[in-house]
């Protein structure tokens, strides 16, 4: 790899990762999502902006889908676990 | 605590559904919430959804402290038992109960052949069975069930791993041989044998272990207008954020009038069982064990008497920080926040603890006041206990308190992280051959923060417990 291809890929956009720990969240499965950073294998680290957020009010509306609740570059995240947030973020930097 | 599954997911939300009509004081729709929880047109996780929601009926009656059992007409309404429930007219002492419903879905052999069997010529399963159970039928093995004994030989000597080993989910939890089938083929919990550990509730894949819960009893007395006082665990201090201040101050939003948290009573537990380690080694004891986890100290009372005269005689944190709550607050009613089924059986036997909530009923508890602890202030704690007494939650914790009583460094201790078959051996030969001289014990491995009613990731929650001291 050359020198500017190594500058590029850490230009490149990250993939957004907002992972509800709302109370009802948290209770309703999402505690586990605590692991998230520390579980994310390596060739994903340091392609990821990992951030937890107070209750995201998906949970408000039974047509979102069940908690646990995520954003995935904007996208909503029904049911999620540490696996499936793995998955979309492949999804997502597959896209470029 | 349990690998987070959809039966637990089901409680927690069964829990809030409750909570929420015990908010709104009207226990009269509690016959609405199975419907709610599988209206019509979803799919069945059983067969239809009328047996789910039978479950879930069930399910709620053991909460509320009625055992399947004892129904005796099915037309009764589950608001007539949540109104019996709620005047303190039950008064059972089942803490864990097994739905009869909702069991009876394990197979009742534990060893099978699959349809990997070749047949082979050298049939090892049918020549080292000791009972001579295995048969050939149409070219395959085949076990006969009324002779087999589960020793599991064939299992170890089939060449094709053609035999497949079956669990009994909670029989396999438990380490006491407390659960086993009646003849209706339905688990039965033996309460002479029972250390209530809860590991039987988090390994049913069918969610048919019930807790009791004190949750109508805890508002009845809030009705009354009698003021509760929320002893707190070290344990809870690891739960969602571990942020404490903020768990104390939504305690305060729920209707309780004080929070005291029992790291105090650790405090207490770790000062007095350093000067009976002391003595008791000045004696000539051989070694002392810890007596804080009520499952342990259960164990030695049932099954391991011989252990008896070393186990610590110092109460535990709940029991010194409920005496003190009861002195500074006399007219109040104490009521333990606790992480595992156990403490609610040794709050039985203590007149100074009145009721038990669960980590997962006060989870619900927020969820269905709508109470999210990321945005409510943080209460500052102005003389927060020391930090090795919130520690008390962690596995090794109890020895770090006590090294710091005991002001010494070269405590020779040892630590048994997790009750088990195993552990209890090993727990036995100390009697002969102690390890240490002081052997603390945990029934749940990692400590309170891996109790049955926990929330957070164990991992998560020792981690925020260490952050949170400083
Ligand atoms: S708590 Fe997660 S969306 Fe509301």
């Amino acid at each position: 790899m050359s020198k500017f291809n190594l500058y590029n890929t850490e230009m490149e956009k990250k993939v957004e990762v907002l992972v509800c720990y709302g109370t009802l969240c948290h209770l309703m499965g999402g505690s586990d999502l605590q692991l998230l950073g520390e579980l994310l294998p390596l060739d994903l680290q340091g392609k990821v902006d990992l951030k937890g957020a107070p209750c995201l009010n998906f949970c408000n509306e039974v047509d979102n889908g069940k908690p646990p609740f995520a954003v995935v570059n904007g996208r909503k995240i029904e049911q999620a676990t540490v696996k499936k947030l793995i998955q979309e973020i492949r999804v997502e930097l597959e896209k470029k | 605590m349990a690998v987070t599954n959809n039966a637990m997911l089901i409680r927690r939300d069964l829990l809030t559904h409750f909570i929420k009509l015990l908010i709104e004081d009207n226990l009269a729709d509690v016959d609405r919430i199975p419907l709610e929880m599988r209206p019509k047109n979803e799919s069945s996780i059983r067969c239809c959804i009328y047996k789910d929601r039978a479950v879930l009926k069930y399910k709620l009656m053991g909460m509320l402290g009625f055992s399947s059992r004892d129904e005796v007409d099915e037309l009764i309404p589950l608001s007539d038992y949540a109104r019996k429930a709620f005047n303190g007219e039950v008064q059972s002492d089942k803490i864990l109960t097994v739905v009869d419903e909702a069991c009876s879905s394990c197979l009742k052999i534990n060893y099978m052949v699959s349809n990997m069997c070749r047949g082979c010529v050298g049939r090892p399963c049918m020549v080292n069975c000791p009972k001579e159970a295995i048969k050939i039928v149409d070219g395959k093995a085949k076990i006969d069930h009324n002779i087999c004994v589960n020793c599991g030989q064939c299992m170890k000597v089939c060449p094709f791993h053609a035999i497949v080993y079956i669990p009994i989910p909670c029989e396999e939890a438990c380490p006491v041989n407390a659960i086993s089938r009646d003849e209706d083929g339905v688990e039965y919990i033996d309460s002479s044998k029972c250390i209530y550990c809860g590991k039987c509730l988090s390994a049913c894949p069918f969610g048919a272990i019930v807790e009791k819960s004190h949750l109508v009893d805890i508002f009845r007395t809030k009705k009354s207008g009698k003021p509760l006082v929320a002893l707190v665990a070290p344990a809870l201090a690891g739960q969602f954020g571990g942020d404490l201040g903020r768990i104390i101050h939504s305690f305060k939003m729920l209707g309780f009038s004080q929070v005291y948290e029992v790291a105090y009573g650790a405090e207490e537990t770790a000062r007095l069982e350093a000067e009976e380690l002391k003595e008791s080694l000045n004696a000539g004891e051989k070694f002392l064990t810890s007596s804080c986890c009520p499952s342990y100290t259960m164990l030695v009372d049932k099954h391991l008497q011989e252990l008896k005269p070393f186990v610590s005689k110092t109460a535990t944190p709940m029991h010194y920080s409920a005496v003190k709550a009861r002195e500074l607050f006399p007219d109040a009613c104490t009521v333990f926040v606790s992480p595992c089924s156990a403490k609610k059986r040794e709050a039985m036997d203590d007149a100074n603890v009145d009721y038990v909530l669960s980590f997962e009923e006060y989870g619900a508890w927020l969820v269905a006041a709508g109470i999210d602890l990321n945005n409510i202030e943080s209460e500052t704690i102005s003389e927060p206990p020391i930090a090795e007494a919130r520690e008390f939650a962690i596995s090794g914790g109890v020895t770090n308190a006590l090294r710091v009583a005991l002001n010494s460094s070269n405590l020779n201790d040892t630590q048994v992280n997790g009750i088990d078959k195993t552990s209890i051996r090993l727990l036995k030969s100390f009697v002969k051959n102690p390890e240490a001289n002081y052997v603390e014990v945990m029934c749940c491995e990692g400590g309170c923060v891996g109790g049955c009613n926990v929330i957070t990731n164990p991992k998560v929650a020792t981690r925020q417990i260490k952050n949170g001291k400083k």
